[in-house]
């Protein structure tokens, strides 16, 4: 169960979408997400959806890939659907009890569910298809005009990139402990939600030991490396634009025109979707 | 002088309860003298709690003396202006493999401690190619470390100190969580980098078996250093072995028991190969 979140982890494989550079990537990402706000019809998400596929299918990873990460989202999805369904206020289509369904409601669901899919979709991509040091080089690098008010981009960057490398070993912990407290009689699994949070304890305490073990550890091994922070060190693989990266950015920008057009700006309104 | 030095070296660690009062005062390590030449395979033993791991940490500056000096290559660990040089000069190795790799691909982690020593960037490639290859991990450097097993791990973890081009490589129980397998990859490349390379090697470990090949072995006991000397030297006093609680390897301890009992072998037999030779000639 535990394994099956996604995000943060890459998938090996050489394709056009792994060798871009983080930077586009990374905007790239922060525009389809952006697009998928701004569009306002059908045609908008059929356009979103054909370039999120062909962006699957460019980038190599299986499909199941993206969907595993889907599954954690479930619980969210389903309750935004609910409440955008039922509390929509508008012209009514269905009725039972003290509910009723709106035709606005439907709309405003439907879209909300393509929204948080989507989103979790191109996110998933991007970090799928990025290494972490590769993501946090490329956030270093977009954020380095903010060392000026004195910002540790470097530390930053460098933080979430020991985070996201931590997020498989961790939760291999979590289910190594799990399993262990299963053993020994804990029951993660019947109760009320108090009685489930409460049963989480013996489960968090010693994660966080071994979390704040492994922190220490860690940074050790990075001193004796000679780790001293972001001033005077280089690059292995030092971020310059190449003529794909370039391309990249027409596309997602492209694309975004698209939408602001198709999705939002042109009138559809008469096929009264 | 050696490229590791120290004199009476004395570390202590101090409790302290919940207002910051000193509780106690555990010596980890006892007045300690080293002196390792360029070049040697060293292995210090010891069971746990011996203060053979706080020792390590003191050969690259991680810990620093109570009293006494470590001198790394002449210099004095505990001169702020060469901490980096000596961290450099002397790499280290740790336990636990997942805790020490930082990166997500094993070229990047291999690259990690020669990016923060400014090596500019066409040199980090040249530097992690060779010490993959060092340790016969190149055909991997495209891999996730999490998909590798213990062994390689620490082989990657290995070639990330190589890359630094240290005078010293410090391995502080390498192979304490490894499977056999894993354990003989690992002595492996660390013996191959002793011989080819002429790294100095101190391997740190409660396993017997792994310091057959070393120069000469220091068995610690309580912060002291309690038996110094080739390894042969220290496996002929097995009873002493035995009073420090440590295991001797299975091979020593039959042909002990058979001298014990009568057979005229000689102390110290090490390998199967010796053991038959001298049954032989029985």
């Amino acid at each position: 169960m535990l394994r099956d979140i996604t995000l943060g982890q890459y998938y090996q494989a050489d394709s056009v979408i792994h060798r871009l550079d983080p930077r586009v990537k990374l905007a790239a990402t922060v525009l389809f997400i952006v697009s998928l706000f701004i569009v306002d019809n059908f045609i908008g998400y059929i356009i979103a959806a054909v370039f999120l596929a062909c962006m699957v299918k460019i980038s190599d990873v299986p499909f199941r890939y993206m969907v595993k990460g889907m599954k954690s989202i479930v619980f969210l999805l389903v309750i935004a659907v609910i409440f955008n369904l039922f509390l929509t206020p508008g012209e009514a289509v269905l009725s039972f009890w003290k509910l009723t369904i709106t035709k606005e409601g439907i709309r405003i669901a439907v879209m909300m569910a393509i929204r948080l899919v989507f989103l979790i979709i191109g996110s998933s991509l991007m970090t799928l298809t990025t290494t972490p040091n590769n993501l946090t080089d490329g956030m270093e690098k977009m954020m380095s005009p903010l060392k000026i008010f004195h910002v540790p981009v470097h530390e930053v960057a460098m933080m979430m990139s020991i985070a996201l490398r931590f997020i498989p070993i961790l939760l291999e912990e979590t289910d190594k402990i799990m399993k262990a407290q299963i053993a020994r009689g804990a029951d993660f699994e019947s109760g009320n939600l108090i009685k489930k949070a409460k049963a989480m304890v013996p489960l968090l305490v010693p994660l966080f030991i071994s979390a704040f073990r492994r922190a220490n550890d860690l940074a050790m091994a990075m001193e004796a490396r000679c780790y001293r922070g972001g001033e005077h060190r280089t690059k292995m693989k030092p971020l310059v634009y190449h003529r794909r990266d370039r391309i990249g950015y027409v596309v997602i920008f492209a694309y975004l025109a698209a939408c602001v057009y198709f999705g939002r700006i042109l009138n559809l309104s008469f096929l009264n979707i | 002088m050696g490229i590791i030095e120290a004199k009476k070296l004395i570390f202590e660690y101090i409790r302290r309860d919940e207002e910051g009062n000193v509780e106690g005062i555990t010596r980890a390590v006892d007045e300690v003298d080293l002196d390792i030449r360029q070049g040697d395979f060293i292995a210090i033993l010891g069971h746990n709690g011996s203060g053979k791991s706080t020792l390590a940490k003191h050969l690259n500056a991680i810990l620093y003396p109570t009293e006494g000096t470590v001198w790394v290559d002449g210099k004095d660990t505990m001169d702020e202006a060469y901490l980096w040089d000596i961290r450099q000069t002397a790499g280290m190795v740790f336990q636990n493999p997942d805790n020490q790799i930082i990166g997500q691909v094993v070229e990047e982690d291999v690259g990690f401690g020669p990016e923060n020593m400014g090596v500019p960037t066409k040199e980090i490639w040249e530097r992690v190619e060779e010490s993959l290859k060092a340790v016969g991990m190149y055909k991997y450097r495209k891999h996730s470390p999490n998909k590798l097993s213990g062994g390689q791990k620490q082989r990657v973890s290995i070639a990330g100190v190589i890359a630094m081009h240290p005078k010293c490589i410090i391995l502080d129980e390498p192979t304490a969580m490894l499977d056999p397998n894993g354990r003989k990859e690992v002595i492996r490349a660390v013996r191959a980098l002793n011989q080819a390379e002429d790294i100095t090697v101190v391997l740190i470990t409660h396993y017997m078996e792994e310091i057959i090949h070393a120069d000469r072995a220091l068995v610690m006991d309580k912060g002291h250093v309690a038996m110094q000397g080739t390894p042969r030297e220290i496996f002929s006093q097995v009873e002493k072995l035995k009073e420090l609680r440590l295991d001797v390897p299975q091979v020593t301890l039959l042909a002990y028991e058979l001298k014990k009992s009568g057979l005229p072998l000689p102390d110290g037999i090490l390998t199967c190969e010796e053991l038959a030779e001298a049954l032989q000639s029985v």
